[in-house]
């Protein structure tokens, strides 16, 4: 494995307590993979289309409107950085997909700036899946992915999509954009599901 | 000005040339590359390349549509093209 | 050198530290010896793989600071506060110690004696690196080619290279002037960072036709290309290479 640089960690700390192959983080890294969509809230929306093409919308308004949760998680970032007990305030999926009629097994997020991750609907629902749009008590920072993004904590950061603008539902599954890039189309942290075939 | 959505997170094409030769035999950098969305047509060090990212983008200057990216696995890498309707190099 | 020597798929190669030489209080110089380096050009840089002791590993890409005399290259690393691998070559590398590293690549932001026209070289911080490869290239060649350097830095103590560029100042062909954006020393009463008086000042005009080399920070990088081109330059005779902020 080549030449052991001694005395070099980099800026890791590793805990028993992290995925494998993860490290601590206190500071919250911004990655980004193009410019950062400046959406303004009046011009948000959040748009689900069911399978049969059934479209259900929500501006900011609506989305403020909706009963909203405190949400406090670890976060796993693929890239190896976690960050422990982080806390969001956001409306659950459950809220959002109560009244869409669907029997998909599979969604698309789709953002503002054109990126796009799937995910399996189950791991949507049931308490899993949020729309945040305030981090410790602030509204998400552009650069986080506000106004608003989705928060995933159970898999790899890359799931939560930041700048969510909609969901496509599917009976079959795609792939978003990591995930046709070499990423794992589930993305497990506890099963360090990082690339396709782990 | 800028667009609203430019910031200065980007890098240089340039940025993306260990990667990029421990792929090709010749050095894309200097390569002239047409973007297929909108059609600019430059040398590649000269598009926007994010690096902060699980994997190198190289976004189009003028369109900011995605030209390449390259994702390293610890066994594999991926290379996706799409976004580059041609790569012109030099025969020498 | 053969053609079958730059015609290939780069692999990573040992480096061995042989010598280090402090330049100012956040950066230094590591020489290194690499001994299947092909050559490289000047403005070219290099990827410095390092590995930890459980396996972790990490690269970043450095400009080599050095032009090509067929013995050993030279890499000029400032710290990067919260960054990964430079506080380790800067604060912790010592002579005979190794990594690893894969290079020269770049074939874009690269200066050659027998290019044709002035050379406007114009650097911010630690982005002096590749433009001091050209000047050294510029000066082991003998060109005549004029060179003109705008050096931004924050303040005289943050000056890498202080004893090379009053050397390289006493060409008539190579022009160097620095902008202080904090805090000038005694005689120098401009504090600022460069903006179009500088380059009107400072630079060579549209008409000299110069081929112009920009490299620093992103947002400087960003500032200074848009000056130039405001300036009346042609946009394909400016080349940038931009670094940071990519954790350091």
């Amino acid at each position: 494995m080549g030449i052991v640089s001694e005395g070099f960690g980099g800026r890791r700390r590793s805990r028993a307590d992290l995925p494998p192959g993860q490290y601590l983080t206190q500071d919250f890294p911004v990655l980004s993979a193009g410019p950062t969509p400046h959406i303004r809230t009046e011009h948000w929306e959040f748009v689900v289309t069911s399978e049969s093409g059934e479209r259900y919308r929500w501006d900011w308004a609506g989305l403020m409107g909706l009963p909203a949760e405190e949400i406090t998680k670890d976060i796993h970032c693929v890239t190896r950085w976690s960050k422990l007990e982080t806390s969001w305030k956001g409306v659950s999926l459950d809220t959002l997909l109560a009244d869409v009629e669907t029997a998909a097994d599979f969604a698309m997020a789709h953002s503002y700036g054109g990126y796009t991750t799937n995910l399996p609907m189950e791991d949507l629902l049931d308490g899993q899946a949020w729309i945040a749009y305030e981090y410790d008590g602030e509204p998400v920072d552009p650069e986080h992915g506000g106004p608003a993004r989705l928060l995933v904590p159970h898999l790899y950061f890359w799931k939560s999509a930041k700048w969510v603008r909609g969901l496509v539902l599917s009976d079959s599954e795609d792939l978003g954009f990591w995930e046709t890039a070499g990423y794992h189309e589930y993305g497990d942290p506890w099963k360090e599901q990082r690339y396709a075939g782990d | 000005m800028k667009s609203e959505a430019s910031d200065a997170t980007h890098l240089d094409g340039n940025a993306a040339a260990g990667a990029l030769s421990a792929l090709f035999a010749v050095d894309i950098t200097s390569a002239i590359a047409r973007c297929s969305g909108c059609g600019q047509t430059g040398v590649f060090a000269d598009t926007r390349l994010y690096v902060d990212a699980p994997g190198l983008v190289a976004r189009c200057a003028g369109c900011d549509g995605v030209l390449m990216r390259v994702v390293t696995t610890p066994t594999d890498t991926y290379v996706d093209l799409r976004g580059l309707t041609y790569l012109k190099v030099p025969n020498e | 050198m053969e053609r079958t020597a730059l015609r290939r798929r780069l692999s990573w190669q040992v480096a061995t530290v042989t010598d280090i030489r402090p330049e100012t209080a956040t950066a230094r110089t590591l020489v290194l010896d690499v001994p299947d380096w092909a050559g490289h050009l000047a403005g070219q840089h290099l990827d410095v793989r390092l590995t930890a002791p459980d396996g972790y590993r990490a690269s970043r890409s450095y400009s080599v600071s050095s032009d090509w005399r067929g013995d050993t290259i030279e890499l000029t690393v400032e710290v990067v506060p919260d960054g990964e691998v430079s506080p380790y070559l800067v604060d912790v590398v010592k002579v005979g110690d190794q990594f690893e590293v894969r290079g020269p690549v770049g074939g874009w932001f690269v200066w050659k004696p027998e290019q044709e026209g002035p050379v406007q070289l114009i650097g911010g911080g630690s982005g002096i690196a590749p433009l001091m490869a050209m000047l050294r290239a510029h000066a082991t060649s003998g060109s005549t080619t004029p060179v003109r350097l705008i050096y931004s830095v924050r303040r005289p103590a943050s000056v890498i290279f202080v004893g090379d560029l009053k050397e390289l100042a006493a060409s008539e062909h190579v022009d160097v002037r620095l902008v202080y954006t904090r805090e000038a020393p005694a005689g120098e009463p401009r504090v600022g960072r460069i903006d179009a008086d500088v380059i009107g000042q400072y630079a060579f005009t549209p008409v000299d036709a110069p081929t112009s080399y920009v490299c620093g920070p992103t947002p400087f990088v960003e500032t200074v290309a848009d000056l130039l081109v405001e300036a009346g330059h042609d946009p394909a005779r400016v080349r940038t290479e931009r670094f940071g902020p990519t954790g350091g």
